[in-house]
């Protein structure tokens, strides 16, 4: 059980994330979690409201997107899906691959924010945090 | 007020990895080679490391050890006696080691001064898998006692290591051992990874534990990493 460290790792990347984009709130964050990764998601869901409280994020969501294992198959020369973590071979001809491609990731994909106006394109950066 | 959606893409490395990465590259550059050993509770790191330990000093290799545990340092007396350095760090309830813990127990050691650092892990397969030390690399252990679908059982930590160390091999007749069913699980979870068979107490093994170990130092650090 380590995902309360890992919840708290996240609200930081993604408040500093959230200021740079020059967010007034952030209503959602949306993570892709791999199968090797080595998180479980139930118990990141669990920790995100105590992980937020007293943060710029407090109140948010947080969207789990999970990545199954993608291996690369030097026969098929090409990438193929697994459907769990205890096989690895290429769905497509079944050789054994260790060759993985997707799956181990732990990212911040995207944030969902509010935003004081309706800036123009690459106005982001230059927005200016009102406290 | 609009809202809109912003493409961040950013990892998270959380402090443990960001303090892992730090400690590799201080091994790395000190050209102390460090191995990660992960297992159940009472497969046998302790003997075989004591073991690994002995046979290393007596070619003349030096070798230091750090062992995790909850409680008690009789694992780093027992490893002590072989006469390397060796440190005990007990985690009080902690399921794992984590990088914090192997950099301020190694606080006064030159670690310039060894060739090999071992890190005996927590018995636990399951969170150590997600804490990266700092080593050069990961060996999971599992004895003959075990059952031979313990790879499928607990895929992360078997798919992460390098090698994989069968223990208490002297055992397997006694443990109708189905040697077949269990490389091929090994296999499932991690193809190509070397597998090696060993008995701590009989030396089976032993040689070409050691041999892949200076095979390893030697390619390293342009193969290392986990």
């Amino acid at each position: 059980m380590h995902e309360l460290s890992i919840a708290y790792s996240l609200v930081e990347a993604a408040a500093e994330a959230a200021t740079r984009a020059g967010a007034q709130r952030v209503v959602a964050v949306q993570v892709v979690v791999g199968a090797l990764s080595g998180v479980a998601t139930g118990a990141l869901t669990f920790c995100w409201e105590i992980a937020t409280a007293e943060t710029s994020l407090a109140g948010s969501r947080l969207d789990l997107v999970e990545q199954p294992v993608v291996v690369y198959c030097p026969d098929c020369r090409q990438e193929g899906e697994l459907a769990g973590v205890q096989l690895f071979r290429c769905p497509q001809c079944g050789r054994p691959t260790g060759d993985v491609r997707r799956g181990r990731e732990l990212q911040i994909e995207s944030l969902e924010i509010e935003t004081a106006v309706c800036d123009d394109a690459g106005g982001a950066a230059s927005a200016e945090e009102a406290p | 007020m609009s809202t809109r959606i912003v493409e961040i893409r950013q990892n998270i490395l959380n402090k443990n990895d960001l303090l892992a990465r730090r400690l590799r590259d201080g091994f790395t550059a000190a050209g102390v080679f460090t191995v990660n050993l992960v297992s159940s509770p009472g497969t046998g790191k302790t003997a075989f490391l004591q073991r690994t330990l002995k046979e290393l000093l007596e070619r003349g290799t030096r070798v230091a050890a750090l062992v995790g545990d909850l409680e008690t340092d009789n694992d780093a007396r027992r490893l002590a006696a072989s006469g390397a350095p060796v440190r005990q760090i007990n985690t009080h309830g902690r399921c794992h080691l984590e990088a914090e813990m192997i950099e301020s127990h190694l606080a006064g050691w030159d670690v310039a001064d060894y060739d090999f650092l071992f890190i005996e892990n927590v018995g636990n397969l399951v969170c150590p898998s997600s804490y990266d030390l700092g080593e050069s690399l990961r060996v999971v252990m599992l004895s003959v006692t075990e059952g031979e679908d313990k790879p499928l059982k607990y895929p992360g930590i078997f798919h992460s290591a390098d090698l994989a160390v069968i223990t208490k091999h002297d055992l397997a007749a006694a443990c109708d051992l189905d040697r077949a069913a269990l490389l091929a699980n090994l296999e499932a979870v991690c193809p190509g990874r070397p597998v090696l068979f060993t008995s701590a107490r009989t030396g089976e093994g032993f040689p070409e534990w050691l041999a892949w170990l200076a095979e390893r130092r030697a390619g390293w650090p342009a193969s290392g990493g986990s």
